[in-house]
């Protein structure tokens, strides 16, 4: 068992809500190298030999198990570039929880661009979380840029949860799902910003599959300075449903710009969006106030809850 | 013991003082059901949001206790035992009810004390523990948990405005049922501001305030005879005129 410094440790906490220990199917990825790993018996993970990354392959026999794959970067101007590939068999249910944890405490730019592909098969079920955190006393930049692709076989279900809740300068996210017939895709968004950060959000959804549908879900916070891009997208070339709801609460000098964008190639694709932005609704922060909390209290209270 | 001394509230609206509230005086005692009631747009939300601190008098004063409240914002009021329920409870997206009601109450509450808190105000209670507080709920789910919120924890002096509106009359019912269950207990002074004549039925004193003044106070065996036999216009009141 490897032992693990008390920054490593405390990022960890941050990252892994289920709460990483080194047993079952695991691997932690440590600036820049994997420090650690484990297999199951239903679930593998092997080290790509052509360029950084792992391959992790989860059995068809795999029922309420659980993957961590967290990754923690450590050291100032570290760019840490890595391939992480999902292959989850037929009627899989498994949940992969990833993340990752920036500790800068130096004056160079650190950055992590996690690009990870699931290959879902048929009635799988997936549920991955990714959260992405940031903390340390430097001025060098904490710098995400994840890519995620999704292929979903036939009546597949996955669910994408992700949070970006404190610390990270700047992100990037791209998102590509493609949809089989009566594949479920659940899509949760939560982001938080402050200060100068700065995060884009593009996703491209492709209802190829007749019966598939997606829901995406997005909340936001924009604080300070910062400013957010969303920029979801579905594409319904079958007969599919799909909802968009982007929502966003903007306070200080924050920029957010919302643009869901729905395209139907198909006579019996139903897609909706739905975006709002706006300040906190007074009359909120009054109901709290009603209650014996004072306004930074109550603030606190209903960021918290709009981001749960 | 409430007591509201010569309150005036002339706001601004554009740019020009308009008269909302003209020297309302009355008392409240402890134990005491007061019902506000009166034509609509007369100033009986006002009067309740001046209470509570969400609008601030231009002159006047309001003591709880014997100590004089006038400046303190809502959440002192909240912490020196007031609470409100508001006829047009906001919604909260992510905020689940079971959640709502721990934080009205200041600590995590347990689930059967949520069960028992929506209950009371005629809501299947399991049905709703981990619903949002957001547009899946109808306005008269919103005002039962608004109402819930209220009753969550104990307060001095509990003000509930027009508690009746977008209720079914099932439920109605029930809220009426607390209200008396809350009166008989003679812990909590109560002010309801209502049309309702079952609810203004409840009153010790009713109050009547038309165009921002006091236009009658006094006991209900007083007050209401002029409201059902029309010595007071009976549009203040929600049942059949009767005059």
């Amino acid at each position: 068992m490897a032992n693990l410094d008390q920054i490593t440790e405390s990022l960890l906490t941050q990252i892994d809500s289920e709460g990483f220990k080194q047993e079952g199917a695991y691997n932690l990825r440590y600036n820049g190298y994997s420090l650690c790993h484990g297999n199951t018996e239903h679930i593998t993970i092997r080290r790509k030999e052509d360029k950084q990354g792992i391959d992790v392959y989860i059995s068809g026999e795999t029922k309420g198990e659980q993957v961590h794959i967290p990754v923690v970067v450590a050291t100032s101007g570290m760019v840490d570039v890595v391939y992480n590939d999902f292959y989850i068999g037929e009627g899989a249910e498994v949940t992969i929880v990833a993340g990752c944890g920036i500790h800068n405490s130096g004056c160079n730019d650190s950055r992590h661009d996690g690009i990870h592909s699931f290959h879902v098969g048929k009635n799988a079920n997936v549920r991955y979380e990714e959260k992405h955190y940031g903390e340390g006393t430097g001025t060098g930049a904490r710098i995400l840029n994840p890519v995620t692709k999704i292929f979903m076989e036939e009546n597949s279900v996955f669910t994408l949860d992700t949070a970006q809740i404190k610390g990270v300068d700047s992100t990037k996210r791209e998102t590509e799902v493609v949809m089989g017939n009566d594949a479920k895709l659940f899509v949760i968004e939560k982001l938080m910003t402050h200060d100068d950060q700065n995060a884009i959000s593009d996703m491209d959804i492709y209802l190829n599959g007749t019966g598939s549908s997606a829901q995406i879900t997005s909340r936001s916070v924009a604080r300070g300075k910062s400013r957010q891009v969303f920029h979801p997208k579905a594409i319904g070339n079958a007969l599919c449903h799909a909802h968009i709801q982007c929502d966003s609460i903007i306070m200080d000098q924050a920029e957010v710009c919302s643009i869901p964008e729905i395209d139907a190639k198909h006579v019996d694709a139903a897609i909706i969006h739905e975006a709002a932005i706006g300040r906190i609704n007074s009359e909120q922060l009054i109901k709290l106030n009603t209650f014996g909390l004072d306004d930074e209290a109550a603030e606190a209270i209903i960021i918290e809850n709009f981001l749960n | 013991m409430l007591e509201v001394k010569n309150l005036v509230f002339h706001p601004l609206e554009n740019g020009l003082e308009i008269s909302i509230i003209e020297n309302v005086s009355f008392t409240v005692e402890p134990g005491e059901m007061l019902v506000i009631t009166g034509p609509n747009g007369g100033g009986k939300s006002t009067v309740a949001r001046l209470l509570m601190g969400i609008e601030k008098p231009d002159s006047g004063s309001i003591c709880l206790d014997g100590t004089d409240i006038t400046d303190w914002s809502i959440a002192q009021r909240a912490n020196a035992g007031i609470g409100f329920a508001f006829q047009q409870p906001p919604r909260f997206k992510g905020m689940t009810v079971k959640r709502l009601l721990s934080i009205s109450a200041g600590n995590e509450l347990p689930e059967n004390k949520c069960c028992d808190l929506l209950s009371g105000v005629g809501l299947c209670a399991r049905e709703y523990l981990n619903r949002e507080v957001d547009n899946t709920l109808s306005g008269g789910e919103m005002k039962r948990i608004e109402i819930a919120t209220v009753l969550a924890k104990p307060h001095k002096l509990c003000v509930f405005d027009e508690p009746e509106a977008g209720i079914d009359l099932w439920s109605f019912s029930m809220l009426v049922d607390q209200f008396e269950k809350l009166h008989e207990e003679k812990k909590e002074s109560l002010i309801l501001i209502s049309h309702q004549e079952k609810i203004i039925q409840m009153a010790d004193r009713i109050m009547v305030i038309r165009d921002g003044r006091v236009d009658a106070l006094g006991p209900k065996e007083q007050i209401l005879p002029m409201l059902l036999h029309g010595e007071k216009d009976c549009t203040c009141m929600n049942s059949p005129c009767r005059a």
